[in-house]
């Protein structure tokens, strides 16, 4: 039993529309895209590295536009706590991709503001332990998870050093055609893959920053802007000390 | 030494359709918690994206890890050629096969998609140590199988030894495979540590000696045969050994903690301010599950009851759920630590804000769940123990 019903029914549409407009249906619940999709039918491989730079200084105490964005584009609020829920504990057992976190320096006491969320790890450590593989890294930089292989024993959650990892714990009834998603499965922040698959080369996060702290783009291309803010500015991986050669980098913490 | 005869489990037929009823419903009571929890999904659980792994993976790793510890009087005959201990082997290979799959199925029926068995056990990530247990599990069902064969067919026989090493060698493996599937966890800092295998090892001998000796007690008494006291005073020696190695490996582990800086929060957490750990690690796994039963065992007139031995064996048992307990739940709440010098003061999922600990308070379904996991085990013994239980005679 819902409560409340948060989807924007005229998003919902106008997707709806763009589905039909570049796919034809075979048969029902089964789609074949055409051409114009073109990135779809070329396989991904390591020329490209998907990576990000959040810049601290310029993120803002008490926005949260990226956070909100995020679960707007992966439809991550499109339903709510199950009735006879506790409040609390259902708080604790929603999902988020994106989180931000307020730092405090122990010793200087200086305060800083971070989005947090799946680091893109070059090794990633929710791979290695996957029994399935369900939990893998595609060729061009992304980790996220194969949702018809995910048996939901949540081992890549113990695993996650960044606590970047969601369980569905309830029924989904409405799943956005973007990130299907469903219950017993797990998931996380996968850098807007549909995008990136379209053609596109941002994600739903950057586009939302007011203040650009967040920087996406090509890690492997000199020129992009993300390689040359990375180039410019001094940046830290969040523990470095596992060698993981996160994807996304931080300046300012 | 004479010979051993095998007989049925010839308890009263009322009290055998008693004990199969009580299992019974207290499998359908947990077949229920099942079906609700997979039908409205883990909310319904005190688990969540905080605690991960709750109470079902408690006492699912108790059971694994007890499993391959009621193997030990069948591998003593058969390994290391102790001969009174013959006629204990069919009932502990068969008690670890049961206990492994009582384990196995609450982690199974825990899992997010159940119905997703068959990819389990079809697609493998060969670096996963998750992966390497499903292979581990299976073997162990697979060779001890065929182990208690050799013991029970004549014409089997010539196998005998071969098939218990391959028990005793499997079951170590499997055991280190299980403490593994936390020490390879890099993430946390109450696991990422070699010594989790061989603590798990150790854990694994004295669990599953204590409910190997209470299952034989019991069935011995409730079909009033004969138990000598050898070979319970001999059990109990082991348990005793069993039990110091034990604490001595959980001293070994937190002393290697405490002498790095930077698990002194960590550590401080489990031993003096983490609450509900706290009081599990100091009063469950120290007190009740190491230095009492420890006294017991080896007190000069308490250690020759057996009523108290009785108790000493259940307060193992008690402790090592404790211990589990600590080491699965209390390792998830204590928070990551990934901003080293500075404090979360605040986050959008939890974190840890000033060093918090993550809640976590089992709910009744996940609860059943485990515990009707715990006794599936016994609910198959007198259904097919028919010939196998040990003429106690030959044993003293």
């Amino acid at each position: 039993m819902k409560t409340t019903d948060q989807t924007d029914h005229k998003r919902r549409d106008f997707l709806k529309t763009g589905v039909a407009a570049s796919a034809v249906t075979l048969a029902p619940g089964i789609v074949m895209h055409t051409a114009e999709a073109a990135p779809r039918d070329k396989a991904v491989d390591s020329s490209v590295r998907w990576g990000m730079l959040v810049d601290t200084f310029k993120c803002a105490s008490g926005c949260d536009s990226c956070v909100q964005a995020c679960n707007e584009e992966n439809g991550l609020e499109a339903y709510s706590m199950p009735e006879g829920a506790d409040p609390e504990k259902w708080d604790q057992q929603r999902p988020k991709w994106m989180r931000n976190v307020t730092l405090k320096d122990n010793l200087s006491g200086r305060i800083s503001n971070l989005p947090l969320m799946c680091q893109h790890c070059e090794n990633p450590p929710c791979a290695d332990v996957c029994p399935t593989g369900a939990s893998f890294r595609r060729a061009d930089g992304i980790v996220m998870v194969d949702r018809h292989t995910c048996i939901g024993c949540r081992y890549c959650m113990m695993a996650c050093p960044y606590k970047a990892r969601s369980f569905i714990h309830e029924n989904v009834d409405i799943k956005p055609e973007l990130a299907p998603r469903g219950k017993g499965c797990v998931e996380s922040c996968n850098f807007c893959v549909h995008r990136l698959d379209d053609g596109e080369t941002s994600t739903a996060c950057q586009d939302a920053c007011p203040e650009n702290a967040i920087i996406f783009g090509d890690l492997n291309d000199p020129n992009s802007e993300v390689s040359k803010a990375l180039a410019e500015y001094p940046s830290v991986q969040i523990r470095a000390d596992l060698r993981l050669n996160t994807g996304v980098r931080y300046s300012g913490i | 030494m004479k010979k051993i005869f095998y007989k049925e489990w010839d308890i009263a037929s009322q009290t055998y359709w008693m004990i199969l009823a009580v299992l019974a419903v207290i499998s359908a009571v947990a077949g229920f918690a099942v079906l609700h929890m997979e039908h409205s999904g883990h909310w319904v659980t005190g688990m969540s994206n905080q605690i991960v792994w709750g109470t079902p993976h408690v006492f699912a790793v108790f059971l694994i890890v007890a499993a391959s510890g009621a193997l030990n009087v069948a591998s003593i005959a058969s390994v290391f050629n102790k001969k009174a201990y013959k006629p204990l082997a069919p009932l502990s290979a068969l008690l670890a096969v049961a206990l492994l799959i009582g384990g196995l199925l609450i982690l199974v029926l825990d899992l997010g998609r159940p119905e997703r068995l068959m990819v389990a056990m079809t697609t493998y990530n060969f670096k996963s140590i998750f992966a390497w247990n499903i292979l581990l599990y299976n073997g162990f069902i697979a060779i001890v199988a065929f182990y208690l064969w050799t013991i029970l067919d004549r014409k089997m026989n010539r196998f005998y030894k071969a098939a218990g090493v391959a028990a005793f060698v499997w079951r170590l493996i499997l055991t280190t495979g299980t403490g593994s599937i936390f020490g390879f966890l890099v993430a946390r800092q109450g696991y990422d540590a070699a010594i989790l295998a061989p603590w798990f090892i150790i854990m694994s001998f004295g669990f599953g000696l204590a409910i190997y000796m209470l299952v034989l007690s019991d069935f011995f008494r409730l079909s009033d045969r004969p138990l000598g006291d050898s070979v319970m005073f001999r059990l109990k020696n082991l348990l005793g050994v069993f039990v110091a190695a034990s604490l001595l490996l959980t001293l070994m582990y937190h002393m290697t903690n405490l002498y790095g800086t930077e698990n002194h929060a960590f550590e401080a957490f489990i031993l003096r301010d983490g609450g509900i750990y706290t009081a599990l690690f100091w009063i469950g796994e120290i007190l009740i599950g190491g230095l009492l039963p420890l006294a017991i065992v080896f007190h000069p007139s308490l250690g020759k009851s057996r009523s108290w031995i009785y108790a000493a064996a259940i307060m193992v048992i008690i402790g090592g759920i404790a211990t589990i307990y600590v080491i699965i739940i209390g390792g998830q709440a204590f928070p990551m630590a990934m901003f080293p010098g500075k404090t979360v003061i605040a986050s959008g999922f939890y974190d840890g804000i000033n060093g918090l600990a993550s809640t976590y308070s089992p709910s009744l379904a996940e609860a059943l769940l485990g515990i009707g996991g715990g006794v599936r085990m016994l609910k198959i013994l007198p259904m097919s123990m028919a010939d196998e239980v040990a003429d106690p005679h030959s044993a003293s």
